[in-house]
């Protein structure tokens, strides 16, 4: 029961990161139907910055642990966003009207470059830091097994639904927002009725890239340890989870980032930890080809 | 003015990217991690930016407006000219290349010749049937583990060993056809990619059949009619012929081997090529609603493409064992798949001359560039973006359709976003 409950707190704070990653997945595919590849790169970025920021704070100085994380917040998204909206513009933009595969080979290529660039800029060693918020709470005790709620946890937990709160109200509120959506319904339509396309379509990919990074600093935080690979495994999971969600939906997005990291954890926990990344990828296929359009998307029909 | 103005907009924004990643380089301190400044990297590459976002707009005035195709017809009858000169001077080189050249070089022509035989094969599903496969280095995979395995446990040579091989991994092509039919582009490509890594994993930690990491060693090598090479005596390939024995005489023999299976994959597409299952691929790829109302069978024609793109996978797989002597999951990631898609895609997604010579830029050049190593799959990422962009179709892009409604019109790359291509 304790070992349970453990592993439900450990699931649902991965399923966090991997939720808000999906997020960012699934509005781009939403609004102009290629599978963004570089998205989990994007994520690694926006680690690798952080760890960067925390870093340089440190030697500044600024000791002050919710001054530096916020810093670093601010300083992960903003340069994560800055990628985003360079990838979008560099590898995308020029491609819209091509043949069907392009956008997808390009974006493909441009996961390869990143990963290289930040192993040859950055080395390939694994880069471990020291945990920034220790300590935490013990729930319950069951013979010799405690059950811990991390601080670290219950931040993650907090940052992740402040920052879901604020992306929902952009979403459904802002004029920004109306844009967004009228783009993912039709963007034809959305052109003709004055809408700058273009930019509506470069600042998803600027929001898809903040809420990255900020998945990449928890991702940072929570494991301690990351190197220039991390976003591609953490990129097909965010993925799974977004297409089991449902593909285009963005409540469903974080809804498969739950049920990812939970099963995720639960199969480690009880199976095999070895098998834990086929487990997810088989849920990937057998999701796409018995329910493809996932919990809480709708069905797409192909119009010619 | 306005150029000048775009290009330090440009370069601002390089710097905010560059910055962080690469001026402050992360290393191995006393206590933990340290931070490296490197200014002067940062200011090279974003002086670079700078530059280039110059050379783009010059570039961008001296390009004829839209519409007009890049090379005109005469340049391009006179590029069809030398593609036809081409293949047939390559194929003569590639046959004596062994006499040419020392052993480095037909090391590495072996090399070469394992990509193009996998570009080769990926092309049939990738470039002909248009199902974006990223999971390819699993059918490689399956052929060099099922020689592997199949040696050790019965004993048999590598010629008995290789149509097995490679039938084994169209089993597994046709194995993950099928599940992944109804997917349309994009998502095939992600299971496709799941399935690379699941077999990968499963290699990996599968220890009592497959040695996890360590891999098979002890691979037996192939034999020319029995004999066997590297050693003297009777029933040697040395002993029968009286010669003195040199480990040259093997390499040369696996370098022929491998031309023999690249040159077979090569006429086998061909081939499927003007069958209508090869141009019920063709069709395929270009529209598959068309496809279908037209009374195409969609369930075969998929696993087809599938399966005849695994067994080439397969065989290569074969090919790599016997070679190396050895197999470990290593030589199996997702980047081994991204290479291969690489050279198909920078091929032109259907030339077949074109596969063969990206093939022999990419891994060739990147064997002979040794000490930029590291930076080899950053180029090859780089390079799929650029030639997405500039020119989708490849670099050998201009295609002759295998079917056309009276003369045949060669279709530049300008024409194929408007589906013509």
């Amino acid at each position: 029961m304790a070992y349970a409950l453990q592993q439900l707190i450990n699931g649902v704070t991965l399923g966090m990161i991997y939720g808000l990653i999906a997020v960012g997945y699934t509005m781009v595919y939403g609004i102009i139907g290629m599978i963004n590849f570089a998205h989990g790169d994007v994520f690694m970025i926006g680690a690798f910055v952080s760890l960067v920021s925390l870093l340089g704070l440190a030697a500044l100085g600024i000791s002050a642990v919710p001054l530096a994380l916020g810093l670093t917040l601010l300083g992960a998204v903003a340069i994560s966003a800055l990628y985003g909206w360079a990838i979008e513009r560099l590898a995308y933009r020029p491609l819209r009207g091509s043949f069907r595969l392009a956008p997808l080979i390009s974006a493909i290529g441009m996961s390869i470059a990143l990963e290289n660039y930040v192993q040859v800029v950055q080395g390939a060693r694994v880069k471990p830091l020291a945990p920034v918020v220790p300590g935490g709470l013990t729930l319950m005790t069951e013979g010799s097994f405690a059950v811990q709620l991390g601080w670290m946890q219950v931040v993650i937990v907090v940052v992740t639904l402040a920052v879901l709160a604020l992306f929902t109200w952009l979403v459904t509120k802002t004029p920004l927002g109306r844009a967004m959506r009228a783009c993912e319904q039709d963007l034809k339509m959305a052109a003709l009725l004055g809408i700058d396309t273009d930019r509506t379509i470069s600042l998803t990919f600027v929001i898809g890239a903040a809420l990255a990074a900020v998945a990449g600093l928890l991702f940072l935080l929570y494991y301690g340890s990351i190197d220039f690979y991390v976003g591609f495994i953490a990129g097909v999971k965010a993925f799974t989870a977004a297409v089991l969600g449902g593909v285009g939906s963005l409540p469903g997005a974080v809804l498969g980032g739950l049920l990812i990291g939970l099963i995720e954890t639960i199969w480690s926990a009880y199976f095999s930890v070895q098998y834990k990344d086929v487990a997810a990828f088989s849920i990937l296929a057998v999701a796409l080809i018995f329910m493809p359009t996932g919990l809480l998307g709708r069905a797409d029909v192909e119009k010619v | 003015m306005k150029a000048l103005r775009e290009a330090a907009l440009s370069a601002l924004v390089a710097l905010g990217l560059f910055a962080p990643i690469v001026g402050l380089r992360t290393v191995p301190g006393e206590r933990g991690l340290m931070l490296a400044p490197q200014p002067g990297l940062v200011a090279v590459l974003v002086g670079l930016v700078f530059v280039g976002r110059l050379g783009v707009h010059a570039y961008d005035r001296l390009r004829p407006p839209p519409g007009r195709a890049i090379v005109g017809p005469r340049l391009a009858a006179a590029t069809a000219r030398l593609g036809a000169w081409l293949a047939p001077a390559l194929i003569a080189l590639a046959l004596i290349w062994p006499a040419l050249v020392g052993r480095y070089y037909v090391d590495l022509a072996i090399l070469v010749l394992t990509y193009v035989m996998l570009g080769w094969g990926l092309n049939i599903v990738v470039g002909l049937a248009g199902l974006l496969d990223l999971g390819y280095v699993a059918f490689y995979a399956v052929g060099a583990y099922a020689y592997a395995l199949i040696a050790e446990f019965t004993g048999l040579g590598f010629w008995t060993c290789l149509p097995m091989a490679g039938l084994l991994a169209a089993l597994w092509g046709v194995t993950l056809g099928f599940p992944v039919l109804r997917l349309r582009g994009d998502y095939l490509a992600i299971v496709t990619l799941a399935f690379g890594e699941i077999i990968r994993v499963v290699l990996l930690n599968w220890v009592s059949l497959t040695g996890g990491p360590n891999g098979i060693s002890g691979i037996p090598r192939p034999t020319l009619f029995g004999l066997r090479f590297g050693s003297d005596g009777p029933g040697s390939f040395a002993g029968f012929f009286h010669l003195t024995s040199s480990p040259m005489q093997r390499i040369v023999f696996l370098y022929y081997v491998i031309l023999g299976l690249a040159f077979f994959t090569n006429l086998v597409s061909l081939r499927l090529r003007r069958l209508p299952l090869g141009r019920a691929w063709e069709a395929l790829r270009e529209d598959e609603i068309a496809c279908r109302s037209l009374g195409i069978n969609i369930t075969r024609t998929k696993l087809t493409a599938f399966a005849v793109g695994a067994l080439f996978g397969g065989f290569a797989g074969a090919f790599f064992a016997t070679r190396q002597g050895f197999v470990s999951p290593e030589s199996f990631t997702f980047m081994e798949s991204a290479t291969v898609l690489a050279i198909v895609v920078l091929g032109g997604l259907g030339s077949q001359l074109g596969v063969a010579l990206a093939a022999i830029v990419m891994i060739g050049g990147a064997e002979l560039f040794r000490e930029f190593a590291d930076y080899r799959m950053l180029v090859f990422g780089l390079a799929l973006v650029v030639m997405m962009v500039l020119r989708p179709r490849g670099l050998v892009s201009t295609r002759t359709p295998s079917v056309a409604l009276g003369a045949p019109r060669v279709i530049g790359a300008e024409m194929v976003a408007q589906g013509r291509g």
